[in-house]
């Protein structure tokens, strides 16, 4: 369903759901050019997930997130000309080259730290909501996670510290079935609690799932659970299920197919092995086709949306592919303030 | 300046910090450990109430709430007890808060204080009588602070609130009830080694709770006319390298104590940077006297046995003296 937001609104969603699906198949792409090195992780499959979610936020509040944070950053307006450079390494990218695809920050836009160890995140932001309530500033900490992280020790001190001291805190877990190999429904082989959200309800944290696929019903689950988190409740857990994106089954991304709204209509272009989830799963396909469905937009004004993105995503890549490495020498800088 | 006991003057920098700067919160324990001393914090937590979050046994949880906290503002002090118990810490403390400053190229800051009391307190076994200062001193980004007086213990903790890095602060339980002058209102700059005792045959390095150790034995020596110069780092990050081989030159010999176990410990990295900078300063080779490579035994006579004794620390003055 469609969140209940005016029509622009509704528009710079889709527009950033877009910017998120076609960045990843940029950066995909440049991995298999050479252009950069090392494990990385793409958010294909989850933009109905953070798009949604963080557009609930206001500024000052405290953002966490992991390994896959390159979504969640965009969602919040990052340029993704800095985060390609980031990723490449380069002198422009949002920390100078030193965090690389696991660790881009941007302070302003409420990301100040970016943990890769799964569950790294959760005592921190436990750290920021306690500071916010003992500062009385308002701000709230939504951490993003994946489910994987829930079977580290971390969460569950997290959990308990956050629930005994009331702190306003989200902890929104998205499951894409990384740890279940397909169906996030079921239990997987590496968690014996099951479902995940049976965890922080042993911690008396109020937790409830939601289809991560359905932009609408993330809008309205974490805009309800912020609420409670601002009045004061205490921390809120909300489980968001996906189906993970054929791409995920290898150690590193492999795009099945180009993704153009086009697909929404007509799944052919797509291999045939890839082609279910295309045309039942993806989350950027089903908001596409509310959105016409609903005639908040036309087929016509989606294309013209997305070959916008898809020139601004190039442009990007260019300027992060211009921009030079740092010097060597800088690797001495930045350890201690 | 007045005479003091260490728990008085590490009590009175607590209270002074958390009287000027409402950013300081306490997290955790008493700050003086299982020690008598320990009802003294009563005191705090009556004053400061609304800044002192008591904890479950959730070490990994509880640091890295602390180090979320500084990232949004305040300036916490977290206090682990036990020194082991940081191990329980150790993904927050050395991979997320060592790193913050540095991954985020220098945009985000996290200005937290561990607090925790290293060594052989009496009875601790392997797993109440850690020395993990060595450990840290390997994980770039962390400041680390070894006060061995009550002058030291005011000074540096005052520094350390203060400082924009996470720091920890390595404390003893048996420097507790040691006493000395202490200045009214002092902040003792990191990165300033301090000469305990002068002297001009032999250069003993000591840390922490060893510098009162190398003192008695140094003032022993006297007696025989050997002349001790005992100089305290207070600080291994930042390191004061010139201080130290300052005196190394004056001397031309070197004994270093220090609690840690031997392998890679902090004797073993002052031995090298003195060796690579002062080698041509020396007479003889540099000695160590560390704790045996054993995990900490229980029984009195064998936990005595493996640290750095008095008569182990004179014997390797002799050594060095020829």
């Amino acid at each position: 369903m469609l969140p209940k937001l005016p029509h622009n609104e509704l528009i710079e969603l889709c527009r950033k759901m877009l910017v998120i699906r076609h960045f990843e198949e940029a950066l995909i792409d440049l991995y298999e050019k050479n252009e950069f090195r090392g494990h990385y992780h793409v958010y294909i499959g989850q933009e109905a997930t953070g798009v949604p979610a963080l557009a609930c936020v206001q500024d000052g509040d405290y953002l966490f997130s992991t390994h896959r944070n390159h979504g969640h950053l965009l969602a919040r307006g990052a340029d993704p000309g800095r985060l390609f450079a980031e990723i490449l390494g380069r002198r422009d990218g949002y920390n100078k080259g030193k965090g690389g695809t696991f660790h881009s920050v941007v302070p302003s836009l409420g990301f100040h730290h970016t943990s890769a160890i799964v569950a790294g995140i959760l005592p921190l932001a436990a750290g920021t909501a306690y500071a916010a309530k003992r500062l009385k500033s308002g701000r709230v900490t939504v951490a993003l996670f994946g489910d994987g992280a829930l079977e580290e020790g971390a969460a569950a001190e997290a959990f308990n510290l956050a629930s005994l001291n009331k702190l306003p805190v989200l902890f929104l877990c998205e499951n894409n079935g990384g740890r279940q190999r397909g169906a996030a429904a079921a239990p997987s082989a590496s968690m014996a609690a099951f479902p995940l959200t049976d965890i922080p309800r042993a911690y008396k944290i109020a937790a409830r799932q939601v289809n991560g696929a359905d932009a609408g019903a993330v809008h309205a689950a974490v805009a309800e659970a912020l609420a409670k988190v601002r009045a004061g409740e205490g921390p809120q857990f909300i489980e968001a299920l996906t189906v993970r994106w054929p791409g995920n089954e290898a150690s590193w991304p492999i795009a099945p197919a180009k993704t153009s709204v086009a697909l929404a209509w007509n799944v052919e272009p797509v291999p045939e092995a890839a082609r279910g989830w295309y045309r039942d799963n993806d989350p950027v396909l089903i908001f596409v086709r509310e959105l016409v469905g609903a005639k908040v937009a036309t087929r016509e004004e989606i294309a013209k949306i997305e070959q916008t993105v898809q020139a601004a995503i190039q442009e990007a890549v260019r300027f992060a592919l211009a921009s030079p490495y740092p010097e060597p020498e800088t690797a001495l800088e930045d350890v201690f303030a | 300046m007045r005479e003091m006991a260490y728990y008085e003057a590490k009590l009175a920098a607590l209270r002074e910090l958390l009287a000027e700067d409402e950013r300081v919160h306490l997290i955790g324990g008493s700050f003086f450990s299982q020690s008598p001393r320990r009802a003294l914090f009563g005191e705090i937590q009556k004053s400061f109430r609304e800044r002192i979050l008591p904890v479950p046994i959730s070490e990994l949880g509880y640091c890295g709430l602390a180090i979320g906290a500084a990232l949004a503002g305040l300036r916490p002090i977290v206090d682990l007890s036990t020194g082991s118990f940081i191990y329980e810490a150790w993904p927050q403390v050395v991979n997320e808060a060592a790193n913050v400053f540095y991954m985020s190229a220098g945009q985000t800051r996290a200005p937290v204080v561990f607090h925790l009391f290293h060594g052989i307190r009496g009875g601790g076994a392997a797993q109440h009588s850690a020395s993990p200062q060595a450990m840290f001193w390997n994980a770039p980004g962390l400041e680390i602070v070894l006060p061995s007086s009550p002058r030291d213990v005011k000074g540096l903790l005052k520094t350390a609130v203060r400082s924009e890095n996470p720091t920890i602060f390595v404390d003893h339980v048996g420097l507790l009830e040691s006493r000395g002058m202490v200045p009214d209102d002092e902040a003792i700059p990191f990165g300033q080694a301090d000469i305990k005792r002068a002297g001009s045959d032999i250069t003993v390095i000591a840390t922490s709770l060893m510098v009162q150790r190398s003192l008695k034995v140094a003032e022993d020596l006297a007696r025989e006319g050997i002349g001790v110069e005992v100089v305290d780092p207070r600080t291994l990050v930042p390191l004061d390298l010139a201080t130290l081989l300052a005196s190394v030159e004056k001397t031309g010999r070197v004994v270093i104590v220090d609690e840690c176990h031997q392998s890679c410990g902090v004797a073993a990295e002052l031995s090298a940077r003195i060796a690579e900078e002062g080698f041509d300063k020396l007479k003889g080779p540099i000695r160590r006297v560390a704790t045996y490579d054993v995990p900490v035994p229980y029984s009195p006579p064998l936990e005595e046995f493996i640290g750095p004794t008095e008569a182990r620390i004179a014997a390797a003055i002799r050594a060095a003296l020829g």
